[in-house]
């Protein structure tokens, strides 16, 4: 069996940062005090990373006799999660020494995540994405739990692994079952063979599974519980992590089969993804309005987002495409802005988590305050920052698959979200401050916030930026 | 150059401004005020500019600008403004630096961002007047809302926070629909029997839309029509509009009843009337008979007020009513008449909610009990006040009584609405307004001065009394020569009427029996 040195090129940014890393790995056990070279070299490698990704993106093509794809969507993803890694990493540093975590193995673990995910894009087979999924949780459940000495998140970590290890079984049951009936886990063979499929019962029911595991990945309600947990044991930078990259990567998955694979799918399919997105949009939002943690609120914020985007899955056209593709862009930006903003403020035993911290936040520290405004005002979809793009091309989808039904769930559910994000806002400049003691702010920390901010309002008003290249895709 | 650009260097410059502040320290006061009113000025001598060159012959949009925007979705930069819109864009740009005028001492701290807060909404509210997009609309309506919620919650009163998130959620549920009804409107014109492209393009829309057919149309009629009448507000939806006017600090109530409550009539007319003209005829005895029943309501609830400012609050709705009815009564007279009572009440509102204002900053009440005896001590006060309550009741010779006058005729023998009895009805607001506004006055100002603290009140200062002269000068001019101003939206209103006829298919119901053009020629 041999390789042609194009397989390699078209798949660098995989293999890079699969060797970036190893090297991690490599310093972090023969050097001493490596955690200073450790962020440089990890932001220096996903960087070039996702340089690779831009310069291979018109060699679409698959490689490695077939088992991955390269080149656009496949690279576009590997882009978002690339920048969602690189963003953690930035706002990582200062929370992980406050913590007194900062041990390299975080990037390590970081990095193989990120692996992960960008196998799940590249895959062009079912067990491909089984690796990736696998791959990818590993690295969070360890991540999860980061925090050993704390019960909080050796509880996350737990309950995520064996939440995760449920949801892998379904999938794998599924996967088993579509290859029974299909003859192969192989994309294209599946797609081809699918108008035979389509009668037969154990297909679907193949299906239903691997619907069940990915809901499980995305926090789709009703599989949604371990979220607000998880989120909120695991240490802040993760949780940014694993609600933008983690995320995007189980949508991943979801588009490629979902909307690839299964593209000529029946109106039963679609109707349980209208009502899949129905129920986490209306779910997530009603019970955020309650949370007293903003971690928690941004959790359950997390999972009414999932709905959003499960709204675009479910409406399957090419417009949905294209707007699941910005969503996620955009949601990565906002949703590790607020968790980042989150990180900055913490305090060791999960102190100024609450909205009363956050009080006369405004006042104390504006800047922060600032940003963490255009967060909220963009997760709640308020033009003219990204997040009402991106919500206006997926409802704008899901009218057009005659789903105008989910489209006003959306809007409606959209205005009660306003009510806990401006929450935030209203703590912030129209209370006054309270007592609670912020830490300094470190400057990789504000880049990194201020880059979400800048994307966030540069989305909004320019989506084209994002938009020309997920229309040329496909 | 300036030809085809000034209107986005209107709407754009107070962001220039606010920019500008952006970078200047909090302590820099008069510096932040300077630049904030310097701005604000400049902006309103360029739409004064646009005022003077506007050609009042043609129908049409002008200054028209244009350039493609976000590719995917055929949507442009598209901004324009006809005879509709004209007023409204010099009335925002004489009400922006008034407010920020009159709040010149009474903002004692967050300064700077107050002032880059009201610059940013004059950004918001010029973009909705000018947007020929549906979607380029949207993100002004919007995003308008942002700074708004920050005016009244920051430097609001008691209750803000409650104010700020009722007005914030209430006008948002509606927009959200409004949202849904555009994306199905663009959805809609992609199909290739209609337009075959994807567009929120408002010219475009206008070709296809009036041809839904009834029962689709009454639905996204009605999404719009919540929208705007949320925003209006129209009876009964307007319980966000007291405890916002109330709780917002007096430049806020300025600009929220001047300029934001005129928007959803706005957008009545720009959007409503034409593109859904058959559902327009089908819902109008309903909107007719809540805009007749918000005349009364209001003027009834007003009267009962101890707070002036309440008081002041609940006259908006009532005098919204008239301009509601004007614009479904569907005639010339009637539109033109709501267009220029929209000016009015963005006058005479604009200008009680400032003396208000001045009141409270000498008194820090408004309850009308604690007055009495004003005008003694404060008689340069007391004259603009009864000027401006004069003027919002609708005395011949001042602004209200042009507007009013014409709504009531054109809705008096409107074929459309085809019954005086609204009009009659609507009359019975005139005279409430009188008894509200004048006994208030009474109380207020008349009597011997019950209140010790009352002695010693300063009369206006010269900045206070800059603030209200343009105002009275405004009101004096529509009130003896309207016709300087209903030239410009004479043109414009007559083709809408004629648009409104044909999207109903040609159908000719025209009832101008009182021409305008036959009072010009005089």
């Amino acid at each position: 069996m041999t390789f042609r040195s194009i397989e390699f090129i078209s798949t660098s940014p995989l293999l890079g940062l699969t060797l970036l890393a190893l090297l991690v790995l490599f310093l972090e056990a023969l050097m001493k005090k490596s955690e200073g070279a450790i962020f440089v070299v990890t932001l220096v490698g996903i960087a070039g990373c996702i340089a690779l990704s831009i310069r291979s993106f018109d060699q679409t093509g698959t490689a490695f006799l077939g088992m991955v794809k390269a080149g656009g969507l496949t690279n576009f993803f590997y882009v978002v999660f690339l920048i969602a890694a690189g963003l953690t990493v930035l706002i990582s540093r200062s929370y992980l020494e406050r913590e007194r975590i900062n041990f390299g193995e975080y990037y390590c673990m970081l990095l193989f995540g990120a692996v992960g995910m960008m196998l799940i894009a590249a895959a062009n087979d079912l067990i491909i994405i089984f690796l990736g999924i696998e791959l990818m949780s590993l690295s969070l459940y360890v991540l999860a739990g980061f925090m050993r000495k704390r019960p909080k998140s050796i509880e996350s970590a737990l309950k995520y692994f064996i939440l995760g290890a449920f949801a892998t079984g379904f999938l794998l049951y599924g996967i088993a079952l579509i290859y029974g009936t299909a003859g192969s886990t192989r994309f294209e063979t599946i797609s081809a063979r699918f108008p035979d499929l389509v009668s037969d019962a154990l297909f679907w029911i193949g299906v239903g599974f691997i619907l069940i595991g990915f809901s499980f990945k995305v926090a789709a309600v009703p599989f949604h519980m371990w979220v607000p947990d998880v989120y909120e044991g695991a240490p802040t930078t993760v949780s940014a992590f694993m609600s933008t990259g983690g995320k995007a990567a189980a949508f991943a998955a979801i588009v490629l089969l979902f909307i690839d694979v299964f593209g000529a799918r029946t109106p039963k399919l679609t109707s349980v993804l209208s009502a899949l997105s129905a129920a986490t949009m209306i779910v997530g939002n009603i019970i955020a309005i309650s949370q007293q943690n903003l971690k928690r609120m941004l959790a359950y914020s997390s999972i009414a987002h999932a709905g959003y985007i499960l709204a675009g899955v479910a409406a399957g056209n090419e417009l949905a495409l294209s707007g699941i593709l910005f969503y996620l862009t955009a949601y990565t930006f906002m949703n590790i802005g607020g968790f980042g903003v989150l990180s900055l403020l913490e305090q060791q035993e999960d102190r100024n988590l609450t909205f009363e911290d956050y009080g006369g936040l405004g006042y104390r520290k504006p800047f922060v305050a600032a940003l963490m405004c255009i967060f909220m005002f963009s997760l709640s979809g308020i033009p003219p920052f990204a997040g009402f793009f991106g919500k206006y091309y997926i409802f704008a989808a899901a009218v057009k698959a005659h789903l105008t039904w989910l489209a006003i769930v959306g809007v409606l559910t959209s205005a009660i979200s306003v009510y806990y994000y401006l929450r935030l806002v209203v703590y912030m400049y129209f209370r006054e401050g309270t007592s609670s003691e912020l830490p300094g702010t470190s400057k990789a920390s504000l880049v990194g916030l201020t880059v979400c901010a800048a994307a966030v309002l540069a989305l909004g008003i320019l989506p084209s930026i994002v938009l020309h290249v997920t229309q040329a895709l496909r | 150059m300036l030809e085809t650009s000034i209107l986005s260097v209107i709407i754009f410059l107070p962001l220039l401004g606010a920019l500008a502040i952006l970078f200047l320290r909090q302590d820099q006061a008069s510096m932040i005020k300077g630049v904030g009113i310097l701005t604000a000025t400049i902006d309103f001598l360029l739409s004064v500019y646009l005022f003077v060159v506007f050609d009042s012959q043609n129908p049409g949009m002008q200054f028209v600008q244009r350039f493609r925007w976000i590719e995917g979705l055929n949507v442009s930069y598209y901004v324009g403004v006809d005879g509709i819109s004209l007023l409204l864009i010099v009335l925002t740009t004489l009400l922006t630096p008034i407010a920020l005028l009159s709040s010149w001492n009474s903002i004692a701290r967050r300064l700077k961002e107050y002032v880059i807060m009201m610059l940013l909404l004059e950004v918001g509210m010029l973009g909705v007047f000018c947007a020929l997009d549906l979607f380029l609309f949207y993100i002004f309506w919007e995003g308008m809302l942002i700074p708004m919620y920050f005016i009244i919650g920051i430097w609001g009163g008691e209750n803000r926070i409650y104010a700020a998130i009722k007005f914030f959620l209430f006008t948002l549920v509606g927009s959200l629909l409004m949202l849904v009804a555009i994306i199905w409107l663009a959805i809609y014109a992609s199909d290739p029997n209609q337009l075959g492209r994807f567009t929120t393009d408002l010219t475009e829309l206008y070709k296809i839309a009036p041809a839904l057919p009834i029962a689709l149309q009454s639905w996204i009629f009605l999404a719009f029509t919540l929208s705007f009448a949320i925003k209006v507000p129209i009876f009964p939806f307007h319980t966000w509009l007291p405890d916002a006017h109330v709780e917002a600090p007096t430049a806020g109530s300025v600009i929220l009843a001047g300029i934001l409550l005129k928007m959803g009539t706005y957008g009545l007319l720009r959007f409503c009337l034409p593109l859904f003209p058959h559902a327009t005829i089908k819902y109008m005895p309903l909107i007719a008979v809540l805009a007749v029943t918000g005349i009364i309501y209001g003027a009834l609830v007003s009267m009962v007020q101890k707070d002036i400012k309440k008081l002041v609050a609940y006259s908006s709705v009532s005098h919204l009513g008239f301009v509601v009815l004007g614009i479904v009564a569907l005639n010339e007279e009637a539109i033109q008449g709501s267009i220029i009572q929209m000016i009015n009440h963005g006058l005479s509102t604009g200008a009680l909610f400032i003396i208000v204002g001045m009141i409270y900053d000498r008194r820090h009440t408004r309850e009308i009990s604690e007055f009495g005896g004003l005008s003694k001590v404060m008689p340069v006060l007391a004259t603009f006040l009864m000027i401006i309550s004069l003027s919002s009741i609708g005395l011949p010779g001042l602004n209200g009584f042009v507007g009013e006058f014409l709504i009531l005729l054109g809705s008096f023998h409107s074929t459309y609405l085809n019954s005086p009895t609204y009009a009659v009805l609507a009359t019975t607001g005139v005279v409430l307004s009188a008894v509200y506004l004048l006994w208030m006055y009474q109380r207020v100002m008349f009597g011997s001065i019950t209140k010790p603290e009352n002695h010693t009140l300063k009369d206006l200062s010269f900045r206070e009394v800059v603030v209200l002269a343009p105002i009275v000068l405004f009101v004096f001019w529509i009130g003896v020569y309207p016709l300087s101003y209903l030239n410009k939206t004479a043109a414009s209103t007559k083709a809408l009427v004629m648009q409104v006829e044909q999207g109903l298919g040609g159908k000719v119901y025209s009832t101008t029996r009182l021409s305008l053009e036959h009072s010009r020629q005089r």
